[in-house]
């Protein structure tokens, strides 16, 4: 939402941090991983990453949602922007009620997978992320927070 | 999303012009499949240039593609894939395992037209 602020600032020419929205995405329905994956490309130009790391991103995004549709049905991802100190990034954040994931270190190992995929999901996203954590329970969800910083 | 299908000589030539959902992927996989026997088509050109990403499930997708294809009896060559997108494929270590790729449309012909002719019983 643009604030009164914001305006103002806009108009006056001031350089606008438009930067500070953050984007939640529902994902519901395999559409939804093509539209999450598109405001992940969108966010990362925005905040400076180069055009293949931003593909990248939206690779690891559409991952990401593909596991909240097959495991979950339905979920979210949350978009926004990192800071810690002088580093700038990107926190991918992904939310669902599904069935949590039985054992984690055995999803992290590449060729795991139990739902006929490439098996390369999670394992494949944390090579390309600079901090991944993951917060399951079986029965009750899991929530993925993905980390990119800008180099 | 519709991707257009073009029948050139006995070629199909598949353009993906717009970013696919899975289903749009897989619909696009079992057309194909299906035009290549009623056009009896030799060899398909895909080309993806337009894909935003590529990512497990869209190179599994065109893999089987291509495989399922080559039990009908013709070739397959994926065309068009970006820098940004081949970078992100390797990053994430996903292959299409010997499906044959070419830069563009006009390598992608090349291509197919390299392959040894076959008997040409039918047309004679």
């Amino acid at each position: 939402m643009i604030t009164e602020t914001d305006l103002l600032r806009h108009l006056g020419g001031e350089a606008v941090d438009t930067l500070d929205e953050t984007a939640t995405i529902a994902i519901d329905a395999v559409a939804d991983i093509v539209t999450a994956r598109q405001r992940g490309r969108e966010m990362a130009l925005r905040l400076g990453f180069s055009e293949t790391e931003s593909t990248l991103i939206a690779t690891i995004i559409s991952e990401l949602a593909r596991n909240i549709v097959l495991y979950a049905q339905s979920g979210e991802i949350k978009l926004e922007r990192a800071t810690s100190g002088e580093r700038r990034g990107l926190v991918i954040t992904c939310r669902d009620n599904g069935p949590g994931i039985p054992d984690v270190q055995r999803a992290m190992v590449g060729g795991y997978s139990t739902s006929g995929g490439l098996g390369l999901g999670l394992c494949g996203v944390q090579r390309m992320v600079d901090e991944l954590d993951i917060d399951t329970k079986v029965g009750k969800g899991t929530t993925i927070t993905a980390k990119k910083w800008l180099y | 999303m519709d991707v257009p299908v073009l029948k050139q000589r006995d070629y199909l030539i598949a353009s993906v012009q717009a970013v696919l959902t899975d289903r749009d992927l897989v619909v696009l996989r079992d057309r194909l499949v299906e035009q290549v026997g009623y056009y009896r088509s030799v060899g398909v050109i895909l080309d993806v240039t337009g894909l935003d990403v590529m990512d497990s499930f869209s190179v599994r997708t065109l893999r089987d593609m291509a495989h399922m294809i080559r039990l009908r009896g013709a070739d397959t060559v994926i065309v068009g894939i970006q820098p940004e997108v081949a970078f992100s494929m390797v990053q994430l270590g996903l292959s299409l395992e010997g499906v044959p790729t070419a830069l563009d449309l006009e390598e992608g012909l090349a291509y197919l037209d390299s392959r040894p002719k076959r008997n040409h019983t039918r047309t004679k």
